[in-house]
């Protein structure tokens, strides 16, 4: 929904022709790239605002980048649920906030690692290998009762991994959110 | 030097010649420097009365107020007036002590997480780690809070970092790679907002309290066509009342021509206005036939509650002079806002404010606001507390210019009133400062009277004395079946007494007939002075939209 009067959008002839520009809900994921400043307390601003404002987190994922005094959030929040624009705009009102991407789900790539424990002995641990190989995975820690795996890949795949390795007795889970990035040279 | 002499001369850099504080053990090396730093500092005596006296005195000038607390307690006492000057976007700066860094987190002695209390009722706050932190972080501080949409931004300082030797050179700029506030207003959006005025035949410009500095633009836009203005509470003033394009103040309590000229609008121009639910009632019959202007400084105001069809983000003192220029190249037809003017004159004549007076001399609380505006010209600067007085105030007090009506309008924070008119007279000690309070309200800080005494700030504050935490009152008489639940008051405090005992001078006023000649006396007393109005007891505030419904629901 673009606002009227931004680049391209017509002359006005009567007020009929107005559309607002709306906080709409778009209905899709959101993966919001955020830059802060890496100082204390910056990321419970954030948790704050969204607390606060009534916006859900879904997942969130904090690391260094390649400027120490710089931080990179990947967040992800359900656009169906909270309007994108006003989380945005709220965000941008941080001081703490340098730079905020609302990535482009078809320009970016995404992933999550994850962990699973699953209780697999006798037969059952050649199927969950089995599955592992599919996905890619990596069996990290083997006893006699149990496996450790590791996946990684986006949150959709890790979800089907989690689904197909569930039956076989899921023990514990851990999965760090999806960091994300553009593709192409352009920065993010 | 120090790092806290540093501080001072950072205040001072920054211009500021007078702070409101309470000291304590943790920001004793702050009040040591203010002991020969040249800086006025008004010893209050509750941290909160000194909190609301930095907004009085911010709202009066302009300039950012300064507020002082020590830690642990002296900063929680500051959390009401910080979440406060937040909701009304006052540019505020608060000093808060801290506990000695080896003792952080140890739950010392007067230790509070101040920042984590504080965090989502400020602009922005910093805590200081190191000493040479201080000169950078202040600047930064006043520069936050002063601009793009101000607001109160802490500064807390643990003592022992306070009186760390520093080196001290001055700041000449601050650099916030995060913070770059939007000020000039996109060229292509101001065009077409002129086009739509152009095209509108029933506008209507509502003005919030963004538009304080922008007065005079304001009224360019306005008379540049017959444009209808109505403004917040907040907003009171920009556009100088009593004016032939004036329709009163809309909202709640607004008058009924303002509201059923938003309702039946088919173009609303907002401009530092935030469509708070006070203003919308019912959101989804809010101005239904309406198109929106937004212009703000705060682009996440812009749609937050309102879509708006053409949003323009900046400065309302840029803006308004180029939409004006715009709107006068196209030279639309006067003539087609006829219609409008003659139906919204339809509504002026059938629908002014009105009470219902009595013969028996008793004061009408509206008649008490006519009676100071008469006693003092209109010329006041006028504070107020918050419920039924503030309303009525609000209504028959007509203000012709901005920083004239200084009132607690997000937060509704009783007890503003009586210390926010200190600060304001201490910003202009040669203008005539009045307060209007209830008598629930006045009590909570009534205790800044002292202040006032012994500073000499000679504040006159009237209290409409109903003997009712009125407005609940109102409430529970309209919507809770007269059950009335703790809001009598009853007579006490005695306030002639109190004023007595704080060295002020007390009156007491029952007389309507020589109201506003007592009104004159009062005001021609030199020092403060506290003023116990009788007025009816059981007087609701009218017109109404309740709460939830729509403006043409209005009621009273």
């Amino acid at each position: 929904m673009t606002p009227v009067g931004e680049p391209a959008t017509q002359e006005v002839l009567s007020l009929d022709d107005l559309n607002a520009a709306v906080g709409l809900r778009t209905g899709r994921k959101h993966v919001l790239a955020i830059l802060v400043e890496n100082k204390p307390g910056v990321l419970t601003r954030i948790t704050g605002l969204f607390a606060r404002r009534g916006f859900n987190i879904d997942t969130l994922a904090v690391g260094p980048t390649d400027d120490e005094t710089v931080s990179r959030i990947t967040l992800t929040l359900d656009g169906a649920v909270a309007p994108i624009d006003q989380v945005t705009k709220q965000l941008h009102k941080l001081v703490n906030v340098l730079k905020i991407r609302d990535l482009d789900p078809g320009e970016m790539l995404a992933r999550e690692l994850a962990m699973f424990k699953v209780s697999a002995d006798g037969a059952a641990r050649a199927e969950v290998m089995q599955i592992c190989e599919i996905f890619r995975a990596k069996v990290v820690d083997v006893t006699k009762r149990s496996l450790v795996l590791e996946v990684t890949g986006t949150c959709d795949k890790v979800d089907a991994f989690e689904a197909l390795v569930r039956p076989f007795g899921l023990i514990e889970m851990a999965r760090t959110g999806e960091i994300a990035i553009s593709r192409g040279r352009a920065e993010t | 030097m120090r790092a806290v002499d540093a501080l001072m001369e950072c205040l001072k850099a920054e211009g500021v010649d007078v702070v409101f504080g309470l000291p304590g053990g943790a920001n004793l090396p702050t009040y040591d420097a203010f002991y020969d730093a040249g800086i006025r500092h008004i010893l209050v005596r509750h941290e909160a009365g000194g909190g609301h006296a930095a907004e009085g005195y911010a709202k009066a000038t302009g300039k950012v107020g300064v507020s002082l607390g020590t830690s642990g307690p002296g900063a929680t006492n500051l959390v009401t007036p910080i979440c406060d000057a937040m909701m009304d976007s006052v540019p505020l700066v608060f000093l808060t002590g801290q506990v000695q860094t080896h003792l952080l987190g140890t739950d010392g002695f007067q230790e509070a997480d101040t920042i984590g209390i504080t965090m989502p009722i400020v602009k922005h706050s910093f805590m200081i780690r190191h000493p040479l932190e201080i000169p950078r972080t202040l600047h930064e501080a006043f520069h936050i809070a002063r601009s793009g949409r101000p607001g109160p931004v802490v500064v807390d300082i643990p003592s022992d970092l306070s009186r760390a030797d520093i080196p001290y050179e001055p700041v000449s700029d601050v650099h916030l790679p995060g913070y770059q506030p939007t000020t000039d207003g996109n060229q292509k959006q101001i065009r077409l907002a002129a086009k739509a005025l152009a095209n509108a035949r029933r506008p209507v410009i509502y003005a919030g309290g963004g538009v304080v500095d922008a007065a005079s633009e304001l009224r360019e836009l306005a008379t540049a066509d017959r444009f209808p203005v109505t403004c917040t509470l907040m907003g009171l003033g920009s556009f100088p009342a009593p004016h032939e394009q004036w329709l009163g103040m809309l909202g709640m309590h607004g008058t009924r021509t303002a509201n059923y000229a938003m309702d039946e609008a088919d173009l609303i121009v907002a401009i530092g206005a935030r469509f708070d639910d006070r203003i919308t009632g019912k959101i989804s019959e809010f101005a239904p036939r309406a198109k929106f202007i937004h212009i703000d400084i705060d682009p996440a105001e812009i749609s937050k509650n309102v879509p708006a069809h053409i949003p323009i983000v900046g400065d309302a003192r840029n803006i308004l002079p180029r939409l004006t220029t715009e709107y006068r190249a196209l030279s639309a037809d006067r003539s087609r806002l006829e219609e409008w003017w003659s139906r919204i004159a339809t509504w002026q004549e059938r629908h002014p404010l009105r009470y219902e007076d009595t013969d028996d001399g008793e004061i009408k609380p509206q008649y008490m606001i006519q009676a100071l505006y008469e006693a003092t010209g209109g010329a006041a600067i006028v504070t107020s507390d918050v419920g039924q007085h503030q309303m009525w105030a609000a209504q028959f007090y007509d203000f012709p210019m901005p920083r004239r009506w200084i009132n607690s309008g997000g937060l509704g924070t009783m007890g503003f009133g009586l210390p926010a008119a200190m600060g304001a007279q201490v910003g202009c000690p040669d203008q005539t400062v009045v307060c209007i309070a209830g008598d629930g309200s006045v009590q909570m800080n009534m205790q800044e009277l002292a202040t006032c005494a012994q500073e000499g700030i000679p504040i006159k504050v009237f209290i409409m004395n109903n003997g009712y935490l009125g407005m609940v009152r109102q409430w529970q008489e309209l919507f809770w079946d007269r059950r009335y639940s703790h809001v009598d008051m009853g007579q006490w405090p005695d306030f002639v007494k109190v004023a007595d005992a704080y060295g002020a001078t007390g009156m007491r006023l029952r007389d309507k007939d020589t109201l506003v000649r007592d009104m004159r006396a009062a005001l021609a007393t030199p020092g403060p002075v506290l003023v116990d109005v009788r007025v009816t007891r059981e007087e609701n505030t009218y017109p109404m939209i309740p709460a939830g419904q729509a403006a043409r629901d209005m009621v009273g």
